[in-house]
């Protein structure tokens, strides 16, 4: 398998969507193949750096905000 | 992914379809409850897809009032979060629009889907480089990174990778066939990889 087919399948890899043979192939290319090796790792480290939840809390005067905007919206009037 | 239910919780949580149930009939608690559960995951999306916090406000705010007018509407076949992400991702790209009207920037960016994409740095990270930097830091280079994608590829990554919807249910949501999200995921991945490598591999500052 050349590398340029590793690349294309490696999103799908990720993904776990693809076929076992194939699966087969990728890791066996990964095993002899420096560069696709360091892209694969690297491409799974990038998502999991986006993952990680504390780089976007949320402010708690934006949640107070919110809520204080849709009970104000939405809340039935009590009378 | 990183906020997902802890295995041992002090109350069980009340399930999400009797939520849904109570607030449809009428109950704002129980429609405050669904807020409080993805109050987070809104924000953090429409902090992806605008960049904007002033935006991300708006959107999120927007977003639940309405969810909350077209609750009789929502069809309890499909999860709540999916509807409500949908929402979201539609005002989150009406902001975008509304920001761009003077520049007449589409935001259907065209993609050669056969077209290769042939990575360039090869040197292998350093070990947790996210552990050297401080968060603002690391969050700088991050936003960069997304910032520089075209929208449909940003929204895409952060819709399957970030926020954990199926191809199926990207591909609904923003008008796509399934091959055209794999396709921009795959992109999206590799060139935010790409960037990051610049950064991050070994050897560099």
């Amino acid at each position: 398998m050349r590398c340029t087919k590793v690349i294309q399948e490696l999103s799908n890899y990720l993904d776990g969507d693809i076929d076992e043979t194939l699966k087969q192939e990728l890791c066996t290319h990964l095993s002899k193949c420096d560069h696709c090796q360091v892209v694969f790792d690297t491409t799974r480290k990038t998502i999991e750096l986006y993952c990680d939840g504390a780089l976007y809390p949320l402010p708690d005067d934006v949640r107070n905000r919110l809520h204080a905007f849709i009970r104000r919206k939405c809340q039935p009037q009590r009378t | 992914m990183s906020e997902s239910t802890p295995a041992t919780q002090a109350a069980p949580a009340k399930d999400e379809a009797i939520l849904v149930k109570e607030a449809k009939g009428g109950s704002y608690e129980a429609f405050e409850e669904l807020v409080n559960r993805y109050e987070k995951k809104i924000y953090r999306l429409g902090l992806n897809i605008t960049g904007s916090p002033e935006d991300a406000e708006d959107v999120l705010q927007e977003t639940f009032l309405k969810a909350y007018q077209h609750l009789p509407e929502f069809r309890e076949d499909s999860r709540f979060y999916t509807w409500v992400v949908r929402i979201g991702v539609n005002e989150g790209l009406m902001k975008l629009r509304r920001r761009r009207s003077d520049k007449s920037v589409p935001l259907d960016d065209q993609v050669d889907e056969e077209g290769t994409v042939k990575p360039r740095e090869f040197t292998d990270w350093k070990p947790n480089p996210e552990q050297l930097l401080a968060q603002s830091e690391l969050k700088t280079i991050l936003d960069n990174a997304a910032r520089a994608l075209p929208t449909t590829f940003r929204t895409v990554f952060f819709l399957r990778d970030v926020e954990g919807l199926s191809t199926a249910e990207t591909a609904e949501l923003l008008g796509l066939t399934e091959s055209a999200v794999k396709a921009r995921l795959f992109r999206a991945r590799l060139q935010l990889r790409e960037d990051l490598s610049k950064v991050f591999k070994r050897g560099s500052n």
